[in-house]
This record gives C-alpha cells, sequence and structure tokens, in this order.
C-alpha cells in the first residue's frame, strides 16, 4: 500500500507547553501566597481582591484548570498525533482551543479577584466563562474525535480512552454542576439548593479530581512512560481493566466528601463503598506503571524523566491508597475539616500532576527542539527540591490535621471541651510556617526547571513540523472473527458512548433519589427564605470567599454539638442557592452563629478580627464598612430566587428594597447602642443581618415545641 | 425534630440498590472474562503502539 507523508505539528504542542509552565508559577505563586496568608494576616494587603477568600479559589483553578489544564493538552496534542499516525485534525481548532482556553484563564483570574464567584468549590466561575468553557471544551472534543477518525493506526491505544473518558466526562461534570440562572452579568444562583447542591457540588468536585487530574494524565502515563523508558506498558491487560473499572467505580464516590453532613445517609454508604473499591483499579494502574521499569531501575537512575516518574507513580498510588481510607465514615470524622485533607490533595498535586507534568516537559522539549536537555544535574536538583518540598509541605500539615481533631475533640474531665477554637489554630502556626517552606522549595525547583528548559530552547532548533510516514487505514477492514474489545476500540464513537453510559450510571443512581424522593429532605416548617437584607448579605459572603475557611455544617458529634450547637438537618438548607457547607475549617464552624454575638462584635470584628479574637488569623475586611450595598440589585435577585422556587409572595421583588431599608435601619440602631455610628446603607449591614440570621430558624422551632409541650 | 432513618422513606430503594449491584457486577465480570481471553499476540501488538514512531 501507498505510504502517506505528513507532518505531526509541533508548534500547537510548544504554545501548550509554554502555557504550562507559566501557569506552573502563577499557580504556586497564589498557592504560597495564600500559605503565608495563614500564619500573617497581615499579607493580605488588607485589599478585597487579595484576601484568602478569593487568593485560594484563584489558587485552586490556576492549578487545576491553567497549569494541569495545559499540561493535559501539551501531552493530548503531542500524543494523540504519534498514537493516530496523523496530523491534528484542524490546525485551526487546535489554535482556537489554544487561545480561548488561554482567555479563559485570564478572565478567571481577573473575575475571581473581584468576587464574582458561584461560590462551589473548583467550579467557582461564573456562567459567561462556563458557558465559554464549553464552547471551548468542544472545539477540543471536535479536534480529537477528528483526529482519531483520520487515524492511521488501526488500534485506539489505551492512553486515547482515558482521553475520550476524559473528554466525555469533564463536559457532563460541567454542565450539570453549572446549572445556574443569571441574575445579571456575572452573578447566578445555583439551580440546586442545600443538600442537593452539596451532593451534585461534589459529585462534581470527586469527578474533576477523577476526570481531570487523574484520567488525563493516566492517558499521559501510559504513552509517555513506555516512551521514556523504551519499552512497552507492564500489562497490557491490566490496563483495560484499570481504565473500566476506573472510570465506573470512580463517579460513584463523591458523597465520601459529605459523611456526617446532613446528606442522606444511603448516598453516604454507597459513597463509602465506592471508593474503597477505588483502590483496586487505582493500584493496579499504579503497580502497572512501576513494573513497567522493572529490570531498568538503572535507567531511573540516569534519567531525570524517569525519576519523576517513579514518585509521581509513587505519589498516585498513596494518594489512591490514602482517599478510600479517608472515605470511612470513623476516619473522615477525624479528617474532615482539617489540615489533613489539605496535606492529601497536595500528595495528589504536588506529586502526581505536578511531577508527571515536569517529567512529560523534560522529556518533550529536547525532543521538539532536537537536541540534549540542557542540564542533567539540575534538572535532578530539580528533583531534589520538588521532593524534599513535597515532604516538607505534607508531613507538618497532616501533624497540624491530627493536633486540630485532637484539640477540638479534647474534653475536661468536667464534661467541657478543653480548647478554644482559637487555640487550635494558634498552636499549628509552626506547622503552617514549615508547609510554606516546603511548597517555597517545590516553587524554586519549578523555576530552575525554567531556566533548564530557556537553556535547551536556546541551544536546539525548534522542529515546527515533523515528518512523518504512514500507510492509511483501508476504507474496509475484514476483521473476520474478532476480539469485542476490539470493535470498541475500532470505533472511537462507540468507545465514547460506552463510557458515558458507564459514568451516567453513577451519578443517576446517586442523584434521582436525592432529587424527587421528598422524604430525603424532611421540611422544616420554621425555616423561611432569607429576607432581602439577608439575601444580599449571604451574597457578600458568597463574594468574599468565607467558605474557603468556615464551614456552615454541624456534625453530629458530641464535641461538634457541645462547641457550635445542634448539628445540622437537610431541611434548614431548602433556601440555599448555592449551599456554603464549606470543606475546611481554618475558622469556627458558624452554622450557628446567627444570635451568638451581638452586632457590634460582628461589626468590629470584621474591621479587625484580632481586636475582638486576639492572635486571630482572619484578615480584615475593612471595606465592608466603607462600600454601599448594591440594592438595585436586590428585586432581580428575588425574582430568580421565585424562579427557583423560594416562596416569596408575588410582586414581592418590588418591595423587596423597603423591607430591606428598614431591617438595615433596625440594625443601624442597634449598632448606635453601641456607640458604633454607621448609615444603614453599608455592605456590612447586610453581612452583619445574614450572619445573625444563619442557623436560627430551627432555634425557633425548639421554641415553639418546647412551648406546646408546655401547654400540654 | 426527629432524625428519620432515610432508607425506610424511600419506595423500592432495595430495588435501586439490587440494581446497581446486578449491573456492577455484570460489568466487571463480563470486562474480566473477555480481557483474559484475548488474544495476546494482538495485545503486545497493540501496546507496542507508542513505540512503535521512534522519532530520531
Amino acid at each position: 500500500m501507498q505510504v502517506e507523508k505528513f507532518c505531526y505539528d509541533n508548534k500547537i504542542v510548544k504554545a501548550f507547553g509554554y502555557a504550562t509552565v507559566i501557569f506552573a508559577i502563577v499557580g504556586m505563586l497564589a498557592g504560597l501566597w495564600a500559605a503565608i496568608q495563614l500564619y500573617a494576616p497581615a499579607t493580605s494587603l488588607n485589599l478585597a481582591p487579595t484576601t484568602f477568600g478569593r487568593i485560594r479559589p484563584l489558587h485552586t483553578n490556576a492549578i487545576i484548570f491553567a497549569f494541569v489544564g495545559n499540561c493535559i493538552f501539551t501531552g493530548v496534542y503531542y500524543s494523540l498525533q504519534r498514537l493516530c499516525k496523523a496530523r491534528m485534525f484542524s490546525d485551526k481548532l487546535s489554535w482556537i482551543h489554544f487561545w480561548g482556553w488561554q482567555l479563559i484563564i485570564v478572565a478567571a483570574a481577573v473575575t475571581l479577584l473581584m468576587g464574582y464567584t458561584s461560590g462551589k468549590e473548583y467550579a467557582e466561575l461564573e456562567w459567561p466563562v462556563d458557558i465559554a468553557i464549553t464552547l471551548i471544551w468542544v472545539v477540543f472534543g471536535i479536534n480529537m474525535f477528528g483526529t482519531i477518525l483520520q487515524r492511521r493506526e488501526k488500534h485506539l491505544y489505551v492512553a486515547i480512552w482515558f482521553y475520550i473518558a476524559t473528554w466525555v466526562t469533564v463536559a457532563m461534570l460541567h454542565i450539570v454542576n453549572s446549572f445556574e440562572i443569571p441574575v445579571s452579568f456575572m452573578k447566578s444562583y445555583s439551580w440546586y439548593a442545600g443538600v442537593q447542591d452539596a451532593l451534585v457540588q461534589w459529585w462534581y468536585g470527586h469527578n474533576a479530581v477523577a476526570f481531570f487530574l487523574t484520567t488525563p494524565i493516566l492517558g499521559l502515563m501510559y504513552y509517555f512512560l513506555p516512551k521514556a523508558a523504551n519499552r512497552p506498558v507492564y500489562s497490557y491487560r491490566l490496563s483495560i481493566i484499570h481504565f473500566w473499572a476506573l472510570i465506573f467505580i470512580y463517579i460513584w464516590a463523591g458523597p465520601h466528601h459529605l459523611l456526617y453532613t446532613a446528606l442522606p445517609d444511603w448516598a453516604q454508604s454507597l459513597g463509602t463503598v465506592f471508593s474503597l473499591m477505588l483502590i483496586f483499579p487505582s493500584w493496579g494502574g499504579m503497580l502497572n506503571g512501576l513494573f513497567t521499569l522493572r529490570g531498568a531501575w538503572d535507567k531511573v537512575r540516569e534519567d531525570p524523566v524517569l525519576k519523576f516518574m517513579v514518585v509521581a507513580i509513587t505519589c498516585y498510588g498513596m494518594a489512591t491508597l490514602e482517599g478510600p481510607l479517608l472515605s470511612l465514615k470513623n476516619i473522615s470524622a477525624i479528617a474532615h475539616y482539617s489540615d489533613w485533607i489539605i496535606a492529601h490533595v497536595h500528595i495528589g498535586g504536588l506529586g502526581w500532576n505536578g511531577f508527571m507534568a515536569f517529567a512529560m516537559l523534560y522529556y518533550l522539549v529536547p525532543k521538539m527542539w532536537g537536541t540534549q536537555l540542557h542540564s542533567k544535574k539540575l534538572a535532578t536538583n530539580h528533583f531534589w527540591l520538588g521532593t524534599i518540598g513535597i515532604i516538607l509541605y505534607a508531613v507538618p500539615l497532616y501533624w497540624a490535621g491530627f493536633t486540630q481533631t485532637l484539640m477540638w475533640k479534647t474534653f475536661t474531665p468536667e464534661g467541657q471541651l478543653k480548647f478554644q477554637f482559637l487555640e487550635s489554630v494558634t498552636n499549628i502556626i509552626p506547622m503552617y510556617i514549615t508547609r510554606s517552606v516546603g511548597g517555597g522549595l517545590y516553587l524554586a525547583g519549578a523555576l530552575l526547571m525554567c531556566y533548564n528548559l530557556a537553556k535547551t530552547i536556546a541551544a536546539g532548533k525548534f522542529i515546527a513540523n515533523e515528518a512523518a510516514e504512514a500507510a492509511p487505514l483501508p476504507k474496509k477492514i475484514n476483521y473476520g472473527k474478532e476480539h469485542w474489545h476490539r470493535w470498541i476500540e475500532r470505533r472511537p464513537l462507540t468507545l465514547l458512548v460506552v463510557s458515558l453510559i458507564v459514568v451516567v450510571i453513577g451519578g443517576v443512581v446517586e442523584m434521582i433519589p436525592a432529587f424527587l424522593v421528598k422524604s430525603n429532605i424532611p421540611t422544616i416548617t420554621s425555616v423561611k427564605p432569607y429576607t432581602p437584607l439577608e439575601l444580599q448579605g449571604r451574597d457578600i459572603y458568597v463574594r468574599e470567599g468565607c467558605y474557603t475557611c468556615h464551614s456552615q455544617m454541624i456534625r453530629p458529634f458530641r464535641d461538634e454539638v457541645a462547641r457550635y450547637g445542634e448539628y445540622s438537618k437537610a431541611g434548614e438548607f431548602v433556601y440555599d442557592h448555592p449551599f456554603q457547607w464549606g470543606s475546611k475549617r481554618t475558622g469556627p464552624d458558624l452554622a450557628r452563629i446567627g444570635d451568638k454575638y451581638p452586632d457590634s462584635w460582628h461589626y468590629n470584628h470584621m474591621d479587625d478580627p484580632a481586636s475582638m479574637s486576639p492572635g486571630s488569623v482572619m484578615p480584615a475586611y475593612p471595606w465592608l464598612l466603607d462600600d454601599a450595598l448594591d440594592t438595585a440589585s436586590t428585586p432581580a435577585k428575588i425574582r430568580v430566587m421565585q424562579k427557583l422556587g423560594v416562596p416569596y409572595p408575588a410582586g414581592f421583588d418590588k418591595t423587596a428594597n423597603q423591607d430591606l431599608t428598614a431591617q438595615a435601619e433596625a440594625i443601624s440602631a442597634r449598632l448606635k447602642k453601641d456607640k458604633i455610628e454607621t448609615p444603614a446603607n453599608k455592605e456590612i449591614i447586610a453581612l452583619i443581618a445574614y450572619l445573625q440570621r444563619v442557623g436560627t430558624d430551627i432555634k425557633l422551632e425548639q421554641k415553639t415545641m418546647a412551648g406546646e409541650t408546655t401547654m400540654q | 425534630m426527629k432524625f428519620i432513618n432515610y432508607l425506610e422513606k424511600i419506595g423500592g430503594v432495595d430495588i435501586l440498590g439490587l440494581t446497581s449491584f446486578g449491573i456492577f457486577f455484570i460489568f466487571f465480570i463480563v470486562m474480566l472474562t473477555w480481557v483474559f481471553k484475548a488474544d495476546k499476540s494482538k495485545i503486545e501488538e497493540i501496546s507496542r503502539i507508542p513505540l512503535d514512531n521512534q522519532e530520531q
């Protein structure tokens, strides 16, 4: 058969590669800054855009979607062409994808710092950006499938399945979790409320880890590891099992983020069971990777690419053993809300994602510039800086996690809580400092890589179009009697559909009952919609990212009930669009903050937290005291809430602002009694109104019930 | 408010559990059977795809 000549497009790979490096540095700097703010709150600069609540979402989004996202695209655009023996389907689509994605990242950075956020972790971006992501993702999909359909290689190598599953699942997760109704440009309310919102969010959140940070990187592993080691993967059979088992099981595991919360118990149990099963495919994958190097460990000693990969795959194994263990209710009970979880995700983030990205870059740059790596020694130094960085990052945080939990749960012999919450914070500050040193070392290593790669690039000559040749696939192939899986492999669209069905099952089984069965969220009659002022205050709470440090979910434990109050019930959150349960307690839980302190306490505390709680690491929010509340948005907000089923009376949008002003003036008057003079139209008034409301409705019910009992 | 055992309140929740277990079980049995019945030389061939086009 006639051999065709064609070129691989390296230019697009180079562009994504540069973006990977740039956003690695940006994302890590944001992370380091956020880490320093935890022990030196003044480094928030007392400015709204640079407080922890906005820098932390910037860090997570930059690392996940900008750094790892661009790393995925770099690897996919490089490996897919070679695995398919075809140039990318369309150069134009490649560049639309590239520039579209970078624009989204810039838009994300700007809007997150400005405080535009949906308030859902790792899905903070507001609706216009969500739509842009969807469109660009579709462009990527067309380009990828176009390439696959034009391939000159009969079989689809396992890496491509991982790419396909990634594409289809991320599309599904992003769309389902981003259902929101716009209030205005850059402001929307989640379509779901409370428990349902939490279930969808953590189904998304967990599977963002699975299908954005894991499956595509596994695809890269299955391509670049054999390449770098120059030998096929240990067991291709195992890789098939790895693939199907992983995508089938992963999608179910989301509820393990909500153990002991108000999520229905059956959903929690499903999450736990499937999380435990995940150990098997994950470790299958890890062993498949490590065994590929059997008999080649001498190469690992020489080659920095393999060094990074070995640690990356080991970290993958560690994180995927730890994850299922954390999904056991008894372990979750002590780990959740503490810094243990932060340590856990950074084993995955720094170890698995970061090191795989570095390995890939060290492999690709010399290849694409037709030269040798500038300095193996520098790369080895980077490896050690990174590895020590990970250890210095993670170990103190594990320690901090245990310390926090122990202090939270300790009672005196008299049955009182032994420690104030603040003591658990001040106690772990040395650990926070060490962790930022670890992060700093890791960043220094990455900078070393930048220098090394720049020198390599300067020494080589870029091969923009790499010549290749292969015979085209015959129009019709007679396969004869064949293996079923090859039938799927030959039909990428079938693979797409089957993958989609596999990942849909888990979501459907968990979500449909939670949505349709009313008894899952028992109604509490005393729970009423927020007043307009409280609603505005809640939006400020969301805007400032309070959920990044404060939970609003009291688990039914003795210490939590003693410390915070009655444990949280599913029915309390039915008007919470979005839910704000949070996932970390750097500060105390706020589910019962209402009526706990006088208004003036909140006023002073937001102005200067340390003035009310000496030693507090909370940033100051002085602008809330000065900025006027935007009441023009109130009617639109009320209308959207009505659309979402919140029972405000008809026509309430027109009178809502009168209601708002009256409540604001009452608060202003109360503050005046405590010698604080402030106009009623400031943002702080709305925030105080919201904080004083949180978790109080149920107290009303208890009072009524107590009253009824007395009457009987 | 009393904490209600949710499982009792979902009509036919046992069917849901059984069905998902069934899907799960069948899915894995089918997958494993076929994977282990697969033709060895073919598998070997596919696993070498990344190495076939060594640049340089």
